[in-house]
């Protein structure tokens, strides 16, 4: 594989930038909330500065190279290299990472949850972005993993101390299904390792090298690597985890969760599993693509049950992961292309549905749907905003959900050779039916909460009305990027296309183009 | 009465005997280790109570001062240095491990020095045996003769029995030191068993002799195999193995903290440099022997350690399981150490294992001190808030828990790393199994850890008493020394690795 070696530091400032703004907080006086909050928001501003550098001088002409790549010694004894670069595929979810944390980060100089601490809370969110930036670059499997994990514990804490009712649960059990799920990805690594002559944990080594392996050793490899990056998805029977994290999480983790963290997990399928285990993929490809429009189903369906808005928005990511899923699955890069923009989309789409939902809970301290209505009326900008995001998430042509969707649906129905044809159609029309049952309970959960007449019960107590004050300043500055992404990449899907599919190209080359 | 001819010949073979060449420079640091205890000793003697503050000082400058001498043979051109016949040997592997243990000595030691000035104890005996017992450590990592092994164990063990009874009239302080001493004797009974069947059918107690013999034409009679494993049950229950960890939870409990430290860690060590010492270089064509049994051992260690730390309230019992778990974790990589290719990099793990498990794990005890401090209290839930009112040290104790449960980037993950590693390593089905179990234990293990990072972030302050901690001097250096340990294994694990990669063993057979 051909790689560019110039600007070589980029990545590595970009990714370990806001560390040192965690360094600069973590010296601070307690009491100095201000200045903390100020040195979160300077540091992940220089973050997305430095990123949007690093696209500047992407070369987008090659798109499939790898670029700014860095390969130094790290760990020598087991052959682990600190090894990064980024191609077609790392670089939108790269910057996505940066966006959303910056974003964040603005939301979060308003809306510190309680119980306060800005200054853990930062320092959290911003070593968050240093393992979600690391994941994208790092190409090196033992590098990856260091980065896939470090995001683990910020998350732990955030949504175990800044979470709702049952955080403590919720947290420890999003904690014990990802640790599960690396324990076993880290041995399909080594095996892999062991199986390709021990000579390298880098991944163009490994995609060179193993398709060598044999094909019963693959599919076992593969098996515990699936589990690995599924749990993260969350892929169906794996997502339990995820309804409970995104409920009790702060708006803040539930945007990140969503927009990024998910993202981990189908990444990881496109560039390890897939290109390094081609046999592999092959034979788990209808399980995957099975397992998938069981999740867009039972996502579709579980959202018409729940009566609490935030936990709906979270059994939707399930049904749209699995729209990703079903993409990847059919290992063309028609349906590549379109996971990866429907990564790119859900997590611009699903971080603004749960920054509403936030609003929403700070206004009118409730979240169960039976207790809201007359949005409109009382905040027509929140309203509006809010059936911006569920048209854009329904996969309403012309917004960037749409494009995520209907592609990976339309290559159901010619999946790569040696995958039965038959089998994928099934799925295409499963999947077609849920994107019929994500209009259903995204336009019923729009009408309970948006029409109707405001309903005060919810608020009995203080009903003083100045509390239902509409979008704020903070809310505009951290939301206009989402929704003008959203909108431009909708009308404009090719911006991104563009990017994304030399770099699908040749990760399918390993499956004969 | 000896008959004339036998005199004769006794004088003649007298005649023929010439003193040892003894190596001075190899032998440096346990002679420094000895003149300062002997000092201490002396001191303690001699100048009244109000000075005792000096024997801890003068116990933490001789450990750093035996680290000269262990610097100093590492750098030097002799690679091995063979004294009394191949039965002491200064070699790579037992200078890294005398750094280990001299380290983790001066660790404990500041743990420890508030923790004795404030009691009403006797401080110089207590400078003494831990010293001794480091002594007695610092022997076992050359000692490569059945003799001088059971003489470091011993040497090593009878201190730390007295150091876990030391509180004299505190009834769980002599429940603890009892209970370590009549489990410890009954496993040097039956390990001296092993030994003498050993001496039985290889006639000779040098490790290298025994390797030679034990398997002359590739067949095990059961002398050999129950000589083989009495000696390693032996071992087994000086790193609480399962199911010989009975004793591990309630000494762990009863004894003072900083000798638990000591105990978790120094003690654990040096029962693993002598089982490693004995697998590679006694036992490493028995294999057929050792190996599956150290597999179950292994296994039922980690599972059994998990489960029960679950459900622990202490804090101090509940660390006691989790070393027994990872014993067991440590242990995982000698189970497929005798297969072709495993052999270097299951030394390796277990090497760097006890590295990093020793500055982890000592950071831990350094938090419970410092917060016991102000808490009085052994329960986990004492820990609750701690974060909301001693930020730093709610930190330092996420970072240690993060560190044992595994998590990158810090000091643990690279552990554990090495040892599944290992065990891939073997592409054989018993190494991919242990490594199922291992990784399934690993998610376990973050049930107990992460509920001490949960009381530490998400639970309210016990009785709402949220006065800061004050951390004597001692204490900060010993937290600032291990956390910056684990930080760096796990971010450079380069250099934990080296040490690792560099611990040879003289003589060792490994393939």
């Amino acid at each position: 594989m051909n790689m560019l070696q110039e600007n070589n530091w980029l990545l590595s400032v970009g990714t370990f930038l806001p560390m040192v703004g965690v360094v600069l907080m973590m010296l601070m006086p307690k009491a100095q909330d201000q200045s903390v909050k100020l040195v979160a928001l300077v540091t992940s501003i220089a973050t997305l500065a430095v990123g949007i550098y690093t696209a500047f001088k992407f070369d987008f002409n090659q798109a499939e190279k790898m670029q700014f790549v860095a390969n130094e010694k790290w760990i020598s004894v087991i052959k682990s290299s600190y090894f990064i670069g980024v191609d077609g595929i790392s670089l939108p979810l790269y910057l996505l990472s940066m966006v959303i944390t910056l974003l964040v980060v603005i939301y979060s100089l308003d809306h510190v949850p309680s119980p306060g601490k800005p200054k853990a809370f930062f320092s959290l969110l911003l070593v968050l972005q240093t393992g979600m930036a690391g994941t994208f670059i790092a190409q090196d499997l033992i590098l990856f993993f260091v980065f896939f994990e470090l995001v683990l514990l910020p998350m732990f804490f955030m949504i175990g101390v800044w979470g709702g009712e049952q955080r403590q649960y919720a947290s420890i059990k999003f904690f014990l299904y990802t640790m599960f799920g690396s324990a076993l990805m880290l041995i399909a690594f080594l095996a892999l390792f062991f199986k390709t002559g021990a000579e390298s944990f880098s991944i163009p080594y490994l995609i060179e090298n193993g398709g060598s392996i044999a094909k019963n050793v693959q599919i076992w490899i593969f098996a515990g690597m699936f589990v690995g990056f599924a749990v993260k998805v969350p892929m169906f029977p794996f997502h339990t985890w995820l309804p409970d994290a995104h409920t009790q999480a702060p708006t803040q983790g539930s945007v990140i969760l969503a927009a990024i963290l998910l993202k981990l997990g189908t990444y990881g399928f496109v560039r390890i599993a897939l290109p390094i285990l081609p046999i592999a993929a092959r034979e788990w490809a209808p399980y995957i693509g099975g397992l998938a429009v069981i999740g867009i189903i039972y996502g579709a369906l579980g959202c018409l049950a729940q009566t609490d808005m935030k936990r709906l928005i979270a059994f939707s990511s399930v049904a749209h992961m699995g729209f990703v899923m079903l993409g990847i699955s059919t290992l063309t890069s028609f349906g590549i292309n379109a996971a990866m923009f429907g990564m790119v989309a859900h997590g611009l789409i699903t971080g603004m549905l749960f920054f509403v939902a936030g609003s929403v809970k700070e206004r009118y301290h409730t979240l169960e749907i039976s207790k809201l209505g007359g949005m409109l009326t009382q905040m027509p900008h929140l309203g509006w905003i809010f059936g911006f995001c569920t048209m854009a998430s329904l996969g309403l042509p012309g917004l960037a959900g749409f494009w995520g969707e209907f592609p990976a649906i339309l290559s159901a129905y010619s999946p790569a050779a040696g995958l039965n044809e038959s089998v994928f159609r099934v799925f295409m029309v499963i999947a077609a039916l849920g994107t019929v049952l994500a209009a259903a309970y995204l336009l019923w959960l729009y009408q309970r909460i948006a029409f109707g007449t405001p309903k005060n019960a919810a608020h009995d107590g203080h009903s003083n009305h100045d509390e239902l004050h509409d979008v704020t300043v903070y809310e505009w500055v951290a939301w206009t990027p989402l929704l003008i992404a959203i909108l431009v990449l909708g009308i404009v899907p090719n911006l991104l296309f563009k990017v994304l599919d030399p770099a699908v190209q040749v990760t399918l080359s390993a499956f004969g183009g | 009465m000896l008959s004339g001819a036998e005199l004769q010949n006794l004088n003649i073979l007298a005649a023929q005997w010439v003193a040892p060449t003894i190596d001075y420079h190899g032998l440096a640091p346990e002679l420094v280790l000895a003149g300062g205890l002997c000092l201490v000793l002396i001191l303690d003697l001699f100048i009244d109570d109000r000075k005792k503050w000096l024997l801890s000082a003068i116990s933490s400058f001789t450990l750093l001062a035996a680290m000269i001498p262990v610097l100093t043979l590492g750098l030097s051109d002799v690679q091995v240095r063979s004294m009394f016949d191949g039965r002491y040997v200064v070699d790579n592997f037992s200078l890294v491990m005398k750094g280990v243990f001299l380290l983790s000595g001066y660790v404990v030691v500041l743990l420890s020095s508030s923790h004795v000035e404030e009691g009403e104890y006797w401080r110089g005996e207590y400078w003494f045996l831990l010293l001794t017992s480091l002594l007695g450590m610092l022997m076992m990592t050359s000692s490569r003769d059945l003799v001088s092994i059971f003489v470091a164990l011993e040497f090593l063990s009878i201190p730390a029995y007295m150091l876990a009874a030391w509180r004299k009239r505190d009834a769980r302080s002599n429940e603890a030191g009892v209970k370590y001493f009549m489990l410890g004797v009954f496993a040097s009974a039956v390990m001296l068993y092993g030994m003498s069947l050993l001496y039985g059918v290889t006639n000779s107690t040098l490790l290298v002799d025994i390797a030679s013999k034990i398997n002359v034409d590739g067949e095990f009679s059961a002398v050999h195999a129950l000589a083989v494993v009495f000696v390693v049950v032996g071992f087994a229950f000086k790193v609480s193995a399962v199911p010989f960890h009975t004793w591990a939870p309630d000494t762990y409990e009863g004894a003072p903290t900083p000798v638990t430290a000591f105990l978790s860690v120094a003690s654990k060590a040096a029962g693993f440099v002598a089982l490693v010492v004995l697998i590679y270089t006694a036992f490493p064509l028995a294999q057929d022997v050792w190996q599956p049994f150290i597999w179950v051992l292994s296994a039922l260690t980690m599972t059994v350690g998990n489960v029960l730390a679950l459900k622990q309230h202490n804090i101090v019992r509940m660390i006691a399981y989790s070393s027994i778990s990872q014993g067991g974790f440590v242990l995982m990589p000698l189970a497929v150490a005798g297969m072709p290719g495993s052999g270097e990099s299951a030394l390796r793990s277990v090497v760097l294992y006890m590295i990093i498990y020793a500055a982890t794990n000592l950071g831990v005890f350094a938090v419970i001190l410092s917060v016991s401090r102000k808490t009085r209290s052994g329960e986990i839930s004492s820990f609750g808030g701690l974060f909301s009112y001693a930020p730093a040290l709610g930190v330092l104790m996420t970072v240690f828990m993060a560190s044992l449960a595994g998590i990158p980037p810090l000091g643990g993950w690279i552990a554990k790393f090495v040892a599944f590693q290992s065990l891939v390593q073997s592409q054989s089905s018993w190494g991919y199994t242990l490594a199922l179990v291992g990784a399934v234990n690993s998610v376990i293990a973050f049930g107990y850890y992460g509920n001490v990072m949960r009381e530490i972030w998400m639970r309210p302050v016990p009785d709402g008493d949220s006065t800061p901690i004050k951390t004597p001097g001692s204490l900060v250096i010993a937290l600032a020394i291990t956390s910056a340990a684990t930080l760096i294994f796990g971010v450079l694990p380069g250099i934990g690795l080296h040490f690792a990669d560099l611990a040879e063993i003289a003589g060792a057979i490994s393939r």
